[in-house]
């Protein structure tokens, strides 16, 4: 069982161009920026829209090729959860569940039967008399999804499935959700922009920018080298294109950086962590090659650390405590000197 | 929402034309009320004109709800999803019968069904199909005229419905006739009520087309309104009788969708 899609659609002036395959049993997370295709990709996955070139392939059988074929979404295999999850108002959680299975030719008896079964399975058949107007956002996303699983799709679509939640629901929404993403069978194709989704979820992460693949690779590998600041940003790191010669990182936005790799040369991306940029008053001294000085341009909470931007050249995020932010006096328009290992540089070729 | 004011943001300049809208709506509905025959009432409502009346306008304003429904229902669905070509121009055509004098349409109506009209001929020749001065034909110029109500209603009601709704019900396996029956019309079931009921009331007010395209024959065309009519110039008080029964039907049907009518998009 897998997912082919090779094709490009159009909306309006948005082009998706969309290449890549689904195995069976793996989660993939589409990770972008809202407006990059995110949605239009599951939609044309799902069949509510249809390609302008190429084809879709489920299960071997080609469900949509352009100007040839079209299934429509009852003849795909495949199970929706929406955003704000679209459970039907004026049915009850259990007439909501039995909805495919009845659409799908099940008598009233039998549908209601496995409606039952999706809902003990998943821990909420308390619900099943409940009007969706009472359910608060955790239980519609376990319902959105009990529906979608009581079809027995190959495919499982979800689009922003944790975004309609609070942040308290949704850490714990989102380790449930993994939990029953790990026992379906089928391919999981989870639409995000929540790089915590990406990462916790998901075997795989293809990153969407303006309706292209720009990254497809493990959450590990996205986490360690991500291929455009996007990504990086998401990730919280910076990321910086250069040049490199003999260890020396020329940049292409101004600054030279030294690097613990003296073997490459050519065009490459460099990524520096937050936490490996050291932040000073006064110029410091010793062993740190790269030391530079700069203006910060922002500081903001996450965590227990301060992400303190600061404008180069080189521009680079740092992660200190609040302590040394009260300590040092850090402000928005701050001087302060800069420094890096060689050996915290990450670089890789373009 | 209905927050009582301080009386200084009540300003006379509006404050005194307003009361007089208030009296020019009211007084006319109190001289009504002043002048109802209130001891003969009964007599005259079972008099076999007022019977006659009764029956027709309760059969064709029925039927032509009924029409309205079962065509307009998916016309609206189809000016809502915007899958016709020209969308605006047959959204327009819509709303002009409910502009257009009834005497016109009337008129319109006599040259489309009459039976020298574009349709009529070809009904009246090769059915032998006549439709002015008929029942039918009451029941055709109240829908043409009432039918607007419940398309603009309920498109406004598909416009408004999320359509993920049926999106869902889509992937979910759902057929598009499926779909329709078990999402879309439960979900515009409000608005479907309040339109068939603004439909309803309009058909039975029905004077103009009907009069036109009808004619106004005791028992067979003469509905409430042409009765009414007819009564004024021979017999007042059943004029009044019959006016006051209309009055009436108009207040239960405001009552009965309260805010509906005025917020159709909350629906």
């Amino acid at each position: 069982m897998s997912v082919t899609a090779n094709f490009t659609s159009h909306r309006g002036e948005f082009t998706l161009k969309f290449k890549a395959q689904f195995e069976a049993g793996t989660v993939i997370a589409i990770l972008g920026p809202n407006g990059a295709g995110k949605s239009t990709l599951l939609r044309t996955i799902a069949g509510l829209n249809a390609v302008d070139t190429g084809s879709i392939t489920i299960n071997s059988v080609t469900v949509d090729e352009a100007l040839k074929i079209f299934l429509p979404p009852p003849a795909r295999s495949v199970g929706f959860v929406f955003q704000d999850y679209a459970i039907f108002p004026h049915l009850t959680v259990l007439a909501n569940v039995a909805f495919g299975p009845r659409s799908r030719g099940s008598g009233r008896k039998a549908a209601d039967q496995l409606a039952h079964e999706v809902l003990i399975q998943l821990g909420i058949d308390d619900l099943a008399e409940r009007r969706p107007a009472s359910l608060s956002g955790g239980q519609a996303q376990r319902v959105a999804l009990a529906r979608a699983l009581a079809t027995k799709p190959d495919v499982l679509l979800l689009d922003e499935p944790l975004a309609a939640l609070d942040i308290q629901t949704r850490s714990k929404i989102r380790i449930e959700l993994a939990q029953q993403l790990s026992t379906f069978g089928g391919c999981t194709v989870l639409v995000t922009h929540d790089p915590l989704d990406a990462m916790l979820l998901a075997d795989r992460v293809i990153v969407l920018e303006s309706g292209a693949v720009v990254q497809d690779a493990t959450p590990a590998e996205i986490a360690r080298r991500p291929a455009t600041p996007y990504a990086a940003a998401l990730i919280g790191v910076t990321l910086l294109h250069g040049t490199i010669s003999h260890g020396e990182l020329a940049l292409d936005d101004g600054g030279t950086l030294h690097t613990a790799d003296l073997a490459a040369s050519g065009p490459v991306l460099a990524v520096i962590r937050p936490e490996s940029v050291s932040v000073h008053r006064v110029q410091p001294e010793g062993s740190p090659r790269n030391v530079w000085p700069g203006t910060i341009t922002a500081l903001e909470a996450s965590h227990d650390r301060v992400r303190v931007q600061v404008a180069g050249p080189p521009a680079v995020v740092a992660a200190v405590t609040p302590g040394a932010v009260a300590e040092m006096g850090l402000a928005p328009g701050t001087r302060v000197w800069l420094s890096v290992k060689a050996v915290d540089l990450d670089v890789y070729p373009t | 929402m209905n927050r009582s004011r301080p009386t200084s943001s009540r300003p006379l300049f509006l404050l005194i034309p307003g009361l007089i809208a208030i009296a020019f709506l009211v007084i006319p509905l109190i001289g009504l009320l002043a002048e109802a025959p209130w001891g003969s009432f009964g007599a005259i409502l079972t008099s076999p004109v007022a019977l006659d009346a009764l029956r027709i306008s309760l059969i064709t304003s029925i039927a032509a709800t009924g029409v309205a429904i079962v065509i307009g229902t998916p016309l609206a669905w189809l000016l809502a999803r915007e899958i016709l070509p020209g969308t605006r121009v047959l959204r327009a055509m819509v709303i002009v019968p409910l502009l257009l004098p009834p005497v016109v349409s009337g008129v319109i109506l006599l040259t489309a069904f009459g039976r020298r009209g574009l349709v009529g001929q070809w009904l009246y020749s090769g059915f032998g199909v006549q439709l002015p001065f008929t029942t039918a034909g009451v029941i055709i110029a109240e829908t043409f005229v009432a039918m607007p109500f419940l398309i603009i209603t309920m498109e406004g009601a598909f416009r408004s419905l999320d359509g993920r709704f049926e999106d869902a019900a889509t992937t979910l396996g759902a057929s598009p006739w499926t779909t329709f029956r078990r999402i879309t019309l439960p979900l515009v079931g409000p608005s479907l009520v309040a339109g068939a009921v603004l439909c309803w009331a309009r058909a039975l007010g029905e004077f103009g087309a009907t009069i036109t395209f009808a004619g106004n024959f005791p028992g067979v065309t003469q509905s409430m309104p042409l009765a009414v009519y007819q009564a004024l110039e021979t017999d007042r008080s059943t004029a009044i009788a019959l006016s006051l029964v209309m009055l009436t039907v108009c207040i239960i049907v405001l009552v009965a969708l309260r805010g509906r009518y005025l917020r159709p998009a909350s629906s």
